[in-house]
């Protein structure tokens, strides 16, 4: 199976339009949506993962959102933790969504899984510690 | 009546190595299963402990003098502004003061925390020229060990009990209390819960004035009622105060402190502050000692209120106790809400385990309060008033 985590922008006149029913349909994709931040009349923001047994589908499938006026990135920025630093607090976990960050409720102590992240980068100013930090 | 035991008995058994010490946390099981008359006489000692963000922090350096001397009148650390509006080289620098240059990003309790790691810290300060300090600037470097003399002296810490934070609001707002959501899209809490010092001595008995500590990493003392004690805030049956009520002003010397235990903090949009780790032991005087160090995160309520308003008094949605904020979701108003925390469970207990091997090798003697905190006293507002009105 074949797997691609994308960021997708669009404009605010792109905004109701019924793009991931089109990729479903269209290109045979399953999508699983991380993020989605979308309000009307401003541009929205979606991190999904596609996936199709081929490539060839997937790549179908992001030439059409770009056509389409949607601007296309890969899901490339990490989210770097510094373990050793951490105070475990857990301020950062009071803005984490997607349950990536996370207090471990027997020792109390932060865990980090980054299959979960989204990279939505609120965690970086939530740490008072300054520990936390985006890498490219 | 009962069983009883001084603090004379106790500081014997620590001389000679036969005390028995255990954490807050690791009682309550044990009165559970023994009972309160029988665990009364197997513990000397219970340590309690606390690591969360505390503005209310400072420290008092006196600088030593130099040649020709300078009478100080203002002083920056690393651009940070000192207080030296006392004798011609003492200061004091509060952690929340920012830097002239770096804003937010630094403060005084990354100078503190600088000084306690052993790094240079600059020292900048200007006068207007004496007979006797006829120097009219200096800048130097100093570091923890070549300074005179420096000692926290934090005149608001361990707060008994606190507030937990929501915002109702429709904009994300940043706080002292974090980074708030939303319409209630979470909920934040600031306390160690049943490890937590004044939670486990809820009246007071036995942490008073002159009551010796572990301040960030070393021993430390309390040096008075903290500013805003308010003790006479309502209570639960079993005498927990529901939210915050009783302080304490904390001393301790600078010098043997270790980052470990104490850390500078950034609230993003909100300013600086300074994490710091509070350990005090409670001596089993005798069975309502017990009963007071036996409190469980659920007799300890919290009120739910609302930062989303900018006021003096904000609107509370209820209380939500400690257990419920520990399993990660409270309820308000029918909706779910997710909760963290900001004090640090996990260092609190480094920090109780750590006073518990101190006592157990003998390095750390129980100290009988020189003088009880006030037990009633509730906070003053500030209004806004004439002079006229005081005719
Ligand atoms: S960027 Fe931070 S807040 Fe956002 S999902 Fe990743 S870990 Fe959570
Ligand atoms: S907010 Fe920073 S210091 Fe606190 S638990 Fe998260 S990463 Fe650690």
């Amino acid at each position: 199976m074949a797997k691609r985590r994308i960021v997708l922008t669009f404009p605010p006149s792109m905004v109701e339009k019924p793009l991931t029913y089109r990729l479903v349909k269209d290109f045979d994709l399953a999508i699983n949506i991380l993020y989605a931040r979308i309000v009307p009349r401003e541009s929205g923001r979606l991190v999904i993962e596609l996936s199709n047994s081929s490539e060839e589908n997937i790549n179908a499938g992001i030439r059409f959102l770009e056509e389409q006026g949607v601007s296309v990135e890969p899901l490339s920025k990490e989210i770097r933790w510094d373990e050793k630093e951490c105070i475990n607090c857990g301020a950062c976990t009071a803005v984490c969504h997607s349950d990536a960050l996370y207090m471990n409720p027997e020792t109390w102590k932060l865990e980090f899984d980054k299959d979960k992240c989204i990279v939505c980068e609120m965690c970086v100013p939530a740490c008072p510690l300054r520990i936390i930090s985006v890498t490219f | 009546m009962g069983f009883r035991r001084t603090y004379e008995e106790i500081n014997e058994k620590i001389k000679t190595g036969r005390v028995v010490v255990v954490t807050a946390e690791e009682i309550i099981p044990m009165v559970e299963e023994k009972g309160v008359e029988a665990v009364a006489r197997e513990v000397d000692v219970v340590t309690t402990a606390t690591f969360g963000p505390m503005c209310s922090t400072g420290a008092f350096l006196n600088f030593g003098h130099s040649d020709p001397p300078i009478k100080m009148t203002r002083v920056w650390l690393n651009d940070v502004p000192a207080y030296t509006g006392v004798a011609a080289v003492d200061a004091y620098i509060g952690a929340t003061e920012l830097s002239e240059s770096a804003g937010f990003e630094y403060g005084g309790a990354h100078v503190i925390e600088d000084l306690i790691s052993g790094k240079p810290v600059k020292l900048k300060a200007t006068a207007y020229g004496t007979d006797c300090y006829p120097r009219r600037e200096i800048e130097t470097y100093i570091t923890r060990d070549t300074i005179n003399q420096a000692y926290l002296f934090n005149p608001r810490n361990a707060y008994q009990n606190y507030s937990v934070a929501v915002n109702s609001s429709d904009r994300i707002i940043y706080t002292y209390m974090g980074t708030l959501l939303p319409k209630l899209g979470n909920a934040t809490y600031c306390s160690a819960g049943q490890l937590s010092p004044l939670l486990n001595d809820p009246y007071y008995r036995t942490i008073g004035i002159g009551t010796r500590i572990f301040l960030g990493g070393t021993q430390g003392y309390v040096a008075w009622e903290g500013t805003q004690h308010s003790p006479s805030v309502s209570r639960t049956e079993k005498g927990i105060p529901i939210g915050g009520a009783g302080t304490l002003a904390l001393i301790g010397d600078l010098k043997q402190m270790d980052r470990r235990f104490i850390r500078a903090a950034v609230f993003h949009k909100y300013g600086v502050s300074m994490y710091v780790g509070v350990g005090i032991p409670i001596p089993i005087l005798d069975e309502e000692m017990v009963q007071f160090v036996s409190v469980k995160d659920e007799d300890i309520h919290a009120p739910i209120v609302d930062y989303g308003v900018g006021r003096r008094s904000k609107p509370t949605y209820g209380t939500a106790n400690y257990k419920e904020l520990r399993s990660g979701k409270i309820t308000i108003n029918g909706k779910v809400v997710p909760t963290a925390p900001l004090s640090s469970l996990a260092k609190a207990r480094e920090i109780a385990e750590t006073l518990k091997t101190w006592i157990r090798e003998g390095k750390f003697f129980v100290q009988r309060p020189v003088q009880s905190l006030p037990a009633e006293q509730l906070t003053k507002p500030l209004e806004i008033r004439q002079m006229n009105e005081f005719k």
